[in-house]
């Protein structure tokens, strides 16, 4: 009988309480190796509270977060932190240029500069060419700017990459060229992808693997493809119907 | 009346602060002529400033008639206890566990300050002379009191303003100091400005009040010009390693043991 696969995050009855208020409500959750994994589901759900559990800016109340089989609080802070890779739904850019930016990050990897790939070829997987290496972060568009983020979490050679909706201030097109940058990301790097979206097409496209929230509750999880196609779960269908009517 | 002379410098009896009292009395004039409402403060300002200052000439003298070393001790202790808990009340969020670092801070950048000033600069003979070391702490310890409230002030609404970046940083694996660098930077350069300006200034824009009491008590002024200098740099030592050691200790605060931004700053 074959073993089931280690999932990259395995989560057993996790709570979450903040400023007195139930965020999330005992989940139980493996999230897969190597997928990209969508968390949807509506505003005020956990999604974001529960991806911040997952390279440790939070801490669960209660319950156990497992990353590839130890318990997550065990892994050394930092490491995790490199990683499992964090980009912000609002990308802040640090002082001076994108390749200070790359360097900074750099930097903080574990080895300093040794094993951190090249500054101009984390660029490109980021979907930017090298003449914006000398380009001053703070005058970028937006769209630009979340992919000097991503860039940025890339030159930590992450194993995860935790994504919070990382479309939601850029237009439809320049969302959509991230997407692929995403999509080629997860297909070329190997690396799992955990991204919080409220953009059902994007769940759609982008992940292999998708996961409905609702108050602070998992009501569905499985293959984006089996989960829209033919949900089991009543709210599941609510949830896909009445977002799919919306403009 | 005759004004009797002692040390060369005239004596003020309690007559002449009547006559000096005039001054307030315009003061109050002009106030209540431009319906500035502040006839009753200007009352108990000066009532005020009569019984502390006669209260601390009291004190002083006490000090300076029995020049104990601990009783010395003692008075810099009370003036650094009043100057901390100064700097408290000028916090927006100020409770109990923040008043242990503003005062920790004081304790070794004023302590530090007074302790080179009196061993290394003017070695002093005994060490705890009152004459000099009360008078060197208040300044000492004024400056300093600034210094950390500016410093704890700044890096409060620095770290609110760039929690975001904080942030950042930590999710790529920085340490908390790492990841704060920035908001100490802001807030040490807003803590010193005011030591670098009063360097700058000095002498130009207004006669410091010790060289102004020395050269009314009859020194020369070239020797209240070097004192003045001492303590021009005094001042400046004095704040930046209270401010720093106020800032690295308070930056600490903001972070919980799992190197995670607290969410509310525990105060």
């Amino acid at each position: 009988m074959p073993s089931a696969p280690i999932p990259a995050f395995r989560l057993r009855g996790v709570e979450q309480q903040r400023a007195g208020r139930r965020t999330l409500c005992g989940v139980d959750l493996d999230l897969p190796r190597r997928e990209v994994i969508a968390l949807v589901g509506p505003s005020g759900a956990g999604k974001t509270s529960l991806l911040r559990l997952l390279n440790r800016l939070d801490d669960p109340t209660s319950g156990s977060v497992t990353f590839e089989e130890a318990p997550i609080d065990g892994v050394p802070i930092r490491e995790l932190r490199r990683r499992v890779g964090f980009v912000f739904q609002t990308p802040v850019m640090f002082a001076g240029t994108v390749l200070d930016n790359l360097a900074t990050a750099r930097a903080l990897s574990a080895n300093g500069d040794m094993h951190a790939p090249p500054e101009a070829e984390v660029l490109r997987l980021a979907g930017l060419d090298e003449s914006f290496l000398n380009r001053e972060a703070e005058r970028l568009s937006g769209g630009e700017r979340q992919r000097v983020s991503l860039a940025r979490t890339l030159m930590t050679s992450p194993q995860v990459l935790l994504l919070d909706e990382p479309t939601s201030a850029l237009d439809p097109e320049v969302a959509e060229q991230l997407m692929a940058t995403v999509r080629e990301l997860a297909g070329n790097a190997s690396v799992t992808i955990v991204m919080v979206t409220h953009r059902l097409a994007e769940a759609r496209q982008a992940s292999t693997h998708t996961v409905l929230l609702e108050a602070g509750k998992v009501i569905e999880a499985g293959p984006t493809a089996t989960l829209f196609a033919s949900p089991r779960h009543a709210r599941t269908r609510e949830y896909l119907l009445g977002r799919e009517k919306l403009p | 009346m005759t004004h009797a002379a002692s040390n060369g410098l005239i004596d003020l009896t309690w007559f002449d602060l009547v006559l000096a009292f005039a001054l307030v009395l315009v003061a109050i004039a002009l106030s209540s002529w431009q319906r500035l409402g502040l006839f009753r403060g200007f009352l108990i300002g000066a009532a005020r400033a009569v019984v502390q200052l006669v209260a601390v000439g009291y004190v002083l003298a006490f000090l300076f008639a029995t020049r104990r070393w601990y009783l010395v001790v003692v008075a810099l202790l009370v003036m650094l206890l009043v100057a901390t808990k100064t700097a408290m009340d000028r916090q927006r969020s100020s409770r109990g566990s923040l008043f242990g670092i503003t005062g920790l801070a004081m304790l070794v950048g004023t302590g530090l300050t007074l302790a080179y000033v009196d061993g290394v600069v003017l070695r002093l003979h005994p060490w705890y002379d009152p004459q000099y070391v009360i008078p060197l702490f208040g300044m000492i310890v004024g400056n300093a009191m600034n210094g950390a409230a500016l410093a704890a002030e700044r890096l409060t609404s620095e770290m609110e303003l760039r929690r975001g970046e904080v942030e950042a940083y930590l999710a790529l694996g920085a340490s908390p100091a790492r990841a704060a660098a920035e908001p100490v930077r802001r807030s040490l350069i807003a803590a010193l400005i005011p030591a670098v300006n009063g360097l700058m200034v000095v002498g130009l824009v207004a006669l410091p009040g010790m060289m102004t009491g020395q050269i009314l008590a009859g020194s020369s002024p070239n020797l209240a010009v070097r004192y003045q200098i001492m303590v021009a740099f005094m001042l400046a030592g004095a704040v930046a390693v209270t401010s720093t050691a106020m800032v690295l200790w308070y930056r600490r605060r903001f972070f919980n043991s799992a190197e995670q931004l607290a969410t509310r700053i525990e105060v």
